[in-house]
C-alpha cells in the first residue's frame, strides 16, 4: 500500500496564495452559500472583535483593501490624490459587486479616511449594514473599559438584526477559545520565523496570515497546526541575512513583492506589525465570566501596541519596537509606512527617537499597496542590510 | 480668461468693520496674556478646537492655548511656510497635518507666536480627542517636548447618527475621574461646579448671539460672509473666550452690527469695503487656506458671490440645531458639547447638514475647498459632493487648497475653477429660466 503523500509546506503555502489572488472572495461565498442563515462580515484592519461574529454563527471576513492586483476605477473618483490607496480599492471591491454576499462591515477607528469610509459606506450602500467600532483610548477598566463593553454589546446587538438569533455568553466564550488557539498557533509560527527564519520566510508568513482573513477560524487553525509542524521539520538553506523587524504595514497591506524584495535583498524579517488583528491580544482571553468584559479587559491591558492606538505613558512610547528588536535579535528596523498615512508618519518620528535612544539602527520608506516598482526598494533594504553586517557592534 | 495679478507692492489694510477690529483686540490681548504668563504666574492649558473645554480650564485659572491658532496666524502672517518645512528637515512626513508642522517647526525656531512674543511652554496638554485623529498623534509629539502633564479625553465619533447616554456617561466619567482631578492637581485650584455652571450660563448667551449672526446669512442680501468673514467671528468662541464677559459683549455687539447691516440693506464687509451686488449665494464645506486669505476671499466678492453658510464655522461647537451649554447639566453639556462638533459628526449628517443649508439659505450651490491636510474633512468630500448636487439639485463644484502649507494654493488653478463655477451657475439658472 502506498503511503498517502505527506502535505508540504509549499501545498499550504499554494493554497494560501490562491485565497489571496481570489478578489471575488469564492471560499467565503462557498462557506456562506453551504448553510443557510449563514452571514458574512467583513472587517478591515487594523483590529475587529471577529470573536462576536463568530459567535453570532457568521464569517468574519477580512477586508484588505485590492493590493496590487486590483485595477481601481471607481474608487479613485471618490478620493483625493492625497488619500491613501485602502479606501479606493475598497470602494472597487463594493462597487464593482465582489462584496455583494457581504451582509455587514465593520471599520475599526484606525484613522479618520477609514473612520470617514464607515459614513460613506452607509450612504453608498444602505441596504448593508456599516458599524463603526470606536475603541478606547483610556485605558482604566471602569472608563475605556466600560465603554468598549457597551461598543461590544451594541455590535452584538447590530449582529443579532442580520441573523435574528441571540448571541448567548456560552457561545461568545466558545468563539474566544477557538480564537484564543487561533493566536496560541500564530505566537507558535511567529516564534518559528524568529528562531529559524529560513523555515518560514516571511512572504509565506504573511500569506497564511492572509488566509485566515477569508477562511472559518477552525480551518485556519488546521492550516497554521499543519504549517509549523512541517516546516519545522524541514531544513533550507541559511543565507547571512540581517535580521529586521518591519514597521508601519498595520493597514494598508503591502504587496507581497514588497516582502519579497525585503527578503531577497538580504533581511531576515524576524517580526512585523502584519494583520495585527491575528494576534492582537498577547495571551489568552479570559474564558470565564462575562465574555464581553474579558474581550474588553484584553484590549486594554493585552493588546499590541501600534500608532493608531493611544499610549498614555510617555516612558512607554515606542519601547513596544525596542522590546521587538531585543525579543527577537534584530539588528535593525525598517519602517515602511504607506503613503498619506497620517497615524504611522506621525508616529515615525517618535519611534525613531525612541531607536536612536537605544543604538538600533533604521530606515524608512514609503509604499503603497499596488506599489509596482521594487527596485529602490531593493536597494535601500540591501544596503541597510550590509551596513548592518558591516558596521553594527563594530 | 483667468488672470492671475501679483501684487507688485504691499497690498492696502483690510478694511474691517467695527467687530473685526475689536475681535482682533481681544485675539491680541490673548496673546499677550500668554505670553506673559511666566510673569504672571498664570498656568497655561493647550487644547484644541473642536472639544475645547475653555469653561471648565477657566474654573482652575488656566490660560488656554489653541495650536490649531497659533498655526492659522502664523499662516496669515505668512509665516508657517518656513515652520513647516522646519518641521519636515526634522523628519515630518511631507503627507501629514501642515498644522501639525506648522506647530513643531515654530517650537523648533524657538516659539514665538504671533504677536512676535515667546509663547510659554504649557503646564498641561488637555488631549480633547475630538473628530481628529491627528490630535492625539500631535500631542503625544508635543508631549515629549514640554514633558507635561497630558490628560486624553475622549469623545466618541457619532457614527450611527445620535447621541447616546453610553457615550455621555463614558465622557461624564472621564471628567470626574480623569480629567477634573488631574487639572486639579496641576493648577492646585480645588473644582468648584458652581463656577462652572456660571460660565456656561454666559456661554450660552453668547451662543445664542452668534447663531442669531450666522442665521442673518439667510437675509437677502446677505449681510454677511459665513466663511471669510465667519472666521472672524468665530474666533473668540471657538477660543479662549468662551464662557466669559468678553465673549457675551462681542457677540450682542457683532449681531447689533449685523442687525443694522440688515436693515441697511447691505452685503458683507470685505478687506476692500462693502461687497458690491450679491450674484452668487454658496455653502462652502472645508476649512480655508490661511496662507493667501485675502487672495482668496478676494476670488469670491470680485465675482459677487458670497457664502451664506460653512461647515467650518461649526469645527469648534455646532449650535444652530438648537445645543446650548447648559448649566443646570455642566459636564453632560460639555460632553454633548464635544460630541456635536461638526467633524465628529459622521458622513451621513454632514450630507443632511449641508443640504439643509443649501436649502434654507436659498443657496446656488455647493462648493468644497478640500484640504490636504486634513483627512477627518476631506475623506468622503467627493461623495459629499455628489449627494449634495443630487439631492439638491444645484450644483457643486471642488478646489483643493491646503491649510497653512504656501506650496499647495495655486491661485490660477483655484481661479479657474472658481470662474467655471460660477458659469456654471448661470447656465443652470439660465436653464430654469428656460424652462419656466
Amino acid at each position: 500500500m502506498l503511503d498517502k503523500p505527506k502535505t508540504t509546506t509549499a501545498d499550504i503555502v499554494k493554497r494560501c496564495e490562491d485565497l489571496f489572488t481570489d478578489l471575488t472572495f469564492t471560499a467565503a461565498r462557498e462557506w456562506k452559500a453551504a448553510k443557510p442563515g449563514r452571514i458574512v462580515v467583513g472587517f478591515m484592519p487594523y483590529y475587529a472583535p471577529r470573536e462576536l461574529v463568530h459567535a453570532a454563527g457568521g464569517l468574519p471576513l477580512g477586508i484588505f483593501g485590492g493590493g496590487d492586483q486590483l485595477e481601481v476605477i471607481h474608487g479613485d473618483a471618490y478620493y483625493q490624490s492625497y488619500i491613501c490607496r485602502i479606501p479606493r480599492s475598497t470602494i472597487e471591491l463594493g462597487v464593482s459587486g465582489r462584496l455583494d454576499f457581504v451582509d455587514g462591515m465593520m471599520f475599526p477607528s484606525i484613522c479618520d479616511v477609514i473612520r470617514n469610509l464607515s459614513g460613506m459606506w452607509k450612504l453608498m450602500f444602505p441596504n448593508k449594514g456599516a458599524r463603526y467600532i470606536d475603541l478606547p483610548h483610556n485605558f482604566e477598566d471602569d472608563l475605556g473599559g466600560e465603554f468598549y463593553r457597551s461598543e461590544l454589546k451594541e455590535t452584538c446587538h447590530w449582529l443579532e438584526g442580520m441573523t435574528g438569533r441571540p448571541i448567548t455568553d456560552d457561545a461568545l466564550r466558545a468563539s474566544i477559545a477557538v480564537f484564543n488557539e487561533n493566536r496560541r498557533l500564530i505566537r507558535e509560527l511567529y516564534e518559528l520565523r524568529s528562531a529559524e527564519p529560513w523555515n518560514a520566510p516571511s512572504s509565506e508568513v504573511y500569506l497564511l496570515l492572509r488566509a485566515g482573513m477569508v477562511i472559518p477560524v477552525e480551518d485556519h487553525n488546521k492550516m497554521l497546526r499543519d504549517y509549523v509542524d512541517t516546516a519545522r521539520q524541514q531544513t533550507r538553506p541559511i543565507k547571512d541575512n540581517s535580521r529586521v523587524v518591519i514597521s508601519g504595514m498595520f493597514c494598508e497591506q503591502p504587496p507581497l513583492n514588497l516582502i519579497k524584495s525585503i527578503e531577497l535583498a538580504g533581511c531576515y524579517i524576524v517580526d512585523d506589525d502584519f494583520i495585527l488583528v491575528t494576534r492582537w491580544e498577547n495571551s489568552d482571553v479570559k474564558l470565564d465570566g462575562d465574555p464581553l468584559k474579558n474581550l474588553a479587559s484584553a484590549y486594554l491591558h493585552d493588546s499590541k501596541s501600534t500608532p493608531p492606538k493611544y499610549e498614555p505613558d510617555e516612558a512607554k512610547k515606542g519601547l513596544y519596537l525596542v522590546d521587538s528588536v531585543r525579543q527577537n535579535r534584530a539588528e535593525g528596523v525598517i519602517f515602511a509606512m504607506t503613503s498619506f498615512c497620517d497615524p504611522g508618519l506621525l508616529e515615525r518620528p517618535m519611534l525613531q527617537t525612541v531607536l536612536k535612544k537605544h543604538d538600533i539602527p533604521y530606515i524608512a520608506f514609503k509604499y503603497a499597496e499596488n506599489s509596482g516598482q521594487m527596485q529602490p526598494i531593493r536597494e535601500q533594504a540591501g544596503t541597510f542590510a550590509d551596513s548592518i553586517k558591516l558596521w553594527s557592534g563594530a | 480668461m483667468t488672470v492671475i495679478t501679483r501684487p507688485k507692492a504691499k497690498p492696502a489694510d483690510a478694511i474691517k468693520d467695527a467687530s473685526m477690529a475689536k475681535q482682533k483686540e481681544m485675539m491680541n490681548a490673548h496673546y499677550d496674556r500668554l505670553a506673559a504668563a511666566p510673569e504672571t504666574g498664570e498656568k497655561v492649558a493647550a487644547t484644541f478646537v473642536p472639544g475645547n473645554l475653555n469653561e471648565l480650564l477657566m474654573c482652575f485659572d488656566l490660560v488656554n492655548n489653541l495650536p490649531e491658532v497659533n498655526a492659522i496666524q502664523n499662516g496669515l502672517r505668512r509665516q508657517s511656510g518656513s515652520y513647516v518645512m522646519e518641521a519636515e528637515k526634522l523628519g515630518h512626513s511631507e503627507d501629514v497635518c501642515t498644522y501639525v508642522k506648522s506647530d513643531i517647526g515654530m517650537m523648533a525656531k524657538g516659539n514665538i507666536g504671533p504677536n512676535g512674543k515667546r509663547l510659554p511652554n504649557p503646564d498641561v496638554l488637555l488631549l480633547s480627542y475630538t473628530g481628529c485623529f491627528t490630535f492625539m498623534k500631535w500631542f503625544e509629539l508635543l508631549r515629549r517636548e514640554y514633558g507635561c502633564e497630558t490628560i486624553m479625553f475622549q469623545t466618541p465619533y457619532m457614527a450611527d447618527g445620535k447621541v447616546t447616554p453610553d457615550m455621555i456617561s463614558y465622557m461624564v466619567k472621564q471628567l470626574k475621574q480623569d480629567v477634573i482631578p488631574k487639572l486639579e492637581k496641576v493648577s492646585g485650584v480645588k473644582f468648584d461646579i458652581d463656577r462652572l455652571r456660571e460660565y456656561l450660563k454666559k456661554s450660552a448667551k453668547a451662543e445664542d448671539d452668534l447663531v442669531a449672526v450666522l442665521q442673518a446669512a439667510k437675509t437677502k442680501p446677505s449681510p454677511i460672509d459665513a466663511y471669510f468673514g465667519g472666521i472672524y467671528y468665530i474666533g473668540p468662541i471657538f477660543g479662549a473666550f468662551r464662557g466669559t464677559d468678553s465673549a457675551i459683549d462681542y457677540y450682542r455687539f457683532l449681531r447689533e452690527e449685523v442687525e443694522l447691516r440688515i436693515k441697511e440693506g447691505k452685503g458683507p464687509v470685505t478687506p476692500e469695503g462693502d461687497m458690491g451686488k450679491e450674484r452668487y449665494r454658496l455653502v462652502v464645506e472645508g476649512p480655508p487656506n490661511y496662507t493667501n486669505f485675502r487672495q482668496f476671499w478676494k476670488m469670491f466678492y470680485d465675482e459677487g458671490a458670497v457664502v451664506v453658510a460653512s461647515s467650518y464655522t461649526k469645527v469648534g461647537g455646532t449650535y444652530d440645531f438648537g445645543f446650548r451649554h447648559n448649566p443646570d447639566k455642566p459636564l453632560e453639556s460639555l460632553a454633548e458639547y464635544c460630541l456635536n462638533v461638526y467633524t465628529n459628526r459622521n458622513l451621513p449628517m454632514r450630507v443632511d447638514m449641508l443640504e439643509n443649508y443649501v436649502n434654507e439659505y436659498e443657496a446656488d450651490g455647493l462648493l468644497i475647498n478640500s484640504i490636504k491636510s486634513c483627512n477627518s474633512f476631506s475623506a468622503g468630500q467627493l461623495l459629499i459632493m455628489r449627494e449634495v448636487e443630487k439631492r439638491t439639485g444645484k450644483p457643486a463644484a471642488f478646489i483643493e487648497t491646503d491649510l497653512v502649507d504656501p506650496r499647495y494654493f495655486s491661485a490660477a488653478n483655484v481661479k479657474n475653477r472658481l470662474e467655471s463655477y460660477f458659469q456654471m451657475i448661470e447656465q443652470k439658472r439660465g436653464g430654469l429660466r428656460g424652462a419656466a
